[in-house]
């Protein structure tokens, strides 16, 4: 039961701490792009890919203290850290849940920064495009990002080792 | 060179309860609405199985997306003269709202949770596959079709055009929220769009609002506010929604396990093999689906039949409030009990959580990835909505979340069998609710 849930909680298990929503975001679509087994139905919106199922989850395992939240006050904006609190990991051990091993591939992806796995999560949502247009796509949607064409080819290449590391398991 | 849809000779209209008139006068609409692709959408429910806790809310997404397009029609006409209004986009504008729905499949909620499909991701494929819809959108030039479809994906670079048809305040909410209130018959779904489109104006990523206006916003928030909680989340929908899902669960599974149905459910053998076709895809309506569902209720395996019992005859699952942190240590024995009895846990104790909802309500942002609705200040200042309309901070700022534990009651009281192991899971589920 709830299994959706426990995933998640998982993922925490395996990070030990996600710092900010956005990364949260993208760390699970790019996970789920990587044929890991997340359902949270994503759309395009500010930021690239966002799943409002994720971030109501999140909101539910808050509420059942499941995830502890600690809401930060940076530069002109909030940054939300989340941990899995004692409750979460007694619920994930009776539930039985493992995630398949995903340990080091979800730190390297949650060791990088928000930004530029924006970057990556909006590559990987325009993968079926040519580079020419998932460039034009970059470059018209996240204007007031300023990504160059290096950023995209880190981006691509990150993505690249991804899948690679992922045969290589 | 050549030819391009241009205006009818007369505009034609269509009578809808909602807004009393849909006006449509340029051929390319006209004809976008003859297509098979939009027509199938007057044979899927707007709202599900809603109708078995609302027996009005049997009005489809073809009502809607035409109620979309009328809004849009109207947005854009207002919108015409104003700054910041590319008059370009009024067709790429109209088009995509007429079509934003139409890769929804029937009772989609359901099935793209079992089957994990995406109805956006339909969408995109009817309108840029091999379709009669596609056809009608070519006539306007090559790029046509993948500008409607860029608006409706949201990946459109004028961001204007797809906060117009998606955002905290677009046409598609309007219209459902209007429309949904109308059929279920609830008085609490309505507002004042009429004013609110009179006071939307215009800016260069999204439209906002004149802070005169701010109360006719107000009631759009608070009809969202409780048609969420009143209709859209009710209890029984749920309890049906529950039942569906594990109906295509159980069909999945029994033709993964090589079942001999009575009847080929040769429309779901895509579906279950998860390599659908865009042909097949187009194929599925509720009217087929009800067909299957008939038809299994003769069927050997006697979860599937009870469940399409249950379905079609209305016997829906009760459920009792809980909350898992609190109750989960009960769970493993409920499971054991539960297998004890021959009832498989599997598909009679469900979990159901308010993040398996497709509808949300307003929440201003919070390092949030959606734009929030934003007021027009007399001084041209733009200010986020909650912060000006106390009726909109309170209950934006609550944070509601809700968890149910569905079963079949009706089994664990007949106590012809397993007297002692069904009257202790009722006590345990009756525990649940504190």
């Amino acid at each position: 039961m709830l299994q959706e849930h426990c995933k998640l909680l998982a993922v925490l298990k395996q990070t030990g701490e996600v710092v900010g929503r956005k990364k949260l975001q993208k760390l699970i679509y790019i996970a789920k792009k990587l044929e890991f087994p997340f359902f949270e139905k994503y759309q395009f919106h500010i930021y690239g890919p966002y799943s409002e199922e994720l971030n109501l989850r999140m909101e539910e395992m808050c509420h059942l203290t499941f995830v502890e939240e600690v809401k930060e006050k940076k530069a002109g904006y909030y940054q939300y850290r989340y941990t899995l609190s004692q409750k979460g990991s007694e619920f994930l051990n009776l539930s039985n849940y493992e995630l398949p091993n995903t340990k080091e591939l979800l730190n390297d992806i949650n060791d990088q920064s928000s930004k530029f796995l924006e970057l990556v999560s909006t590559v990987l949502y325009f993968e079926d495009l040519t580079r020419n247009e998932v460039e034009e796509k970059v470059f018209t949607l996240k204007a007031k990002q300023n990504y160059t064409k290096e950023d995209v080819s880190e981006a691509y290449r990150y993505i690249e080792k991804l899948r690679s590391a992922l045969i290589t398991q | 060179m050549t030819r391009r849809f241009g205006t009818l000779e007369e505009e034609k209209v269509f009578k809808d309860p909602v807004h009393r008139y849909i006006h449509v006068r340029d051929e390319l609409i006209w004809e976008l609405i003859g297509t098979k692709e939009f027509q199938r959408l007057r044979r899927i429910r707007q709202l599900g199985t809603t109708f078995l806790t609302f027996h009005g809310a049997e009005h489809t997404r073809f009502n809607h997306s035409l109620g979309v397009y009328e809004i849009m029609r109207r947005m854009v006409e207002n919108m015409e003269e104003r700054e910041n209004w590319d008059p370009e986009e009024r067709l790429v504008c109209l088009s995509a709202a007429l079509l934003h729905d139409i890769g929804h499949g029937p009772f989609s909620h359901s099935f793209e949770k079992v089957f994990h499909t995406d109805h956006e991701e339909w969408t995109r494929e009817i309108i840029l596959g091999d379709t009669e819809i596609k056809n009608v959108l070519l006539v306007m030039g090559e790029d046509f079709p993948k500008k409607v479809a860029d608006v409706i994906a949201k990946t459109y670079e004028n961001k204007l055009v797809v906060s117009l048809i998606s955002s905290q305040i677009d046409a598609d909410r309007m219209d459902y929220l209007l429309r949904d209130a109308f059929y279920t018959g609830v008085s609490y779904g309505q507002f004042d769009m009429e004013r609110i489109l009179r006071v939307m104006r215009p800016k260069e990523d999204q439209a906002v609002f004149k802070h005169s206006g701010m109360h006719a916003v107000e009631d759009y928030i608070m009809s969202r506010y409780q048609m969420y909680w009143q209709v859209y989340f009710h209890p029984v929908t749920r309890s049906a929604e529950v039942i569906l899902s594990k109906i295509l669960h159980r069909a999945k599974h029994l033709y993964s396990n090589k079942y001999k149905f009575k009847d080929k459910p040769k429309h779901f053998y895509s579906l279950f093999s998860g390599k659908i076709t865009l042909e097949d895809y187009l194929k599925l309506d509720e009217s087929v689906i009800l067909y299957y569902f008939q038809e299994w209720q003769n069927e050997d395996d006697p979860i599937l039949k009870d469940l399409c019992e249950r379905f079609m005859s209305r016997r829906l699952f009760k459920y009792v409030e809980c909350d898992p942190s609190i109750q989960m240590k009960v769970w493993p024995e409920l499971i054991e009990l539960f297998i004890k009895i021959g009832l498989d846990p599997n598909y009679y104790l469900v979990i159901d959580s308010s993040s398996d909802l497709p509808y949300d309500f307003y929440r201003p942002g919070e390092e949030e990835e959606r734009l929030p609705i934003h007021l027009l200040m007399p001084n041209g200042d733009l200010r986020e909505l909650s912060r000006e309309s106390d009726v909109v901070e309170a209950i934006s700022g609550k944070k509601r979340t809700d968890h149910k534990l569905y079963f079949a009651k009706d089994i664990l009281e007949d106590q012809s069998t397993f007297p002692k192991e069904k009257q202790r899971i009722l006590s345990l589920l009756i525990a649940q609710e504190g």
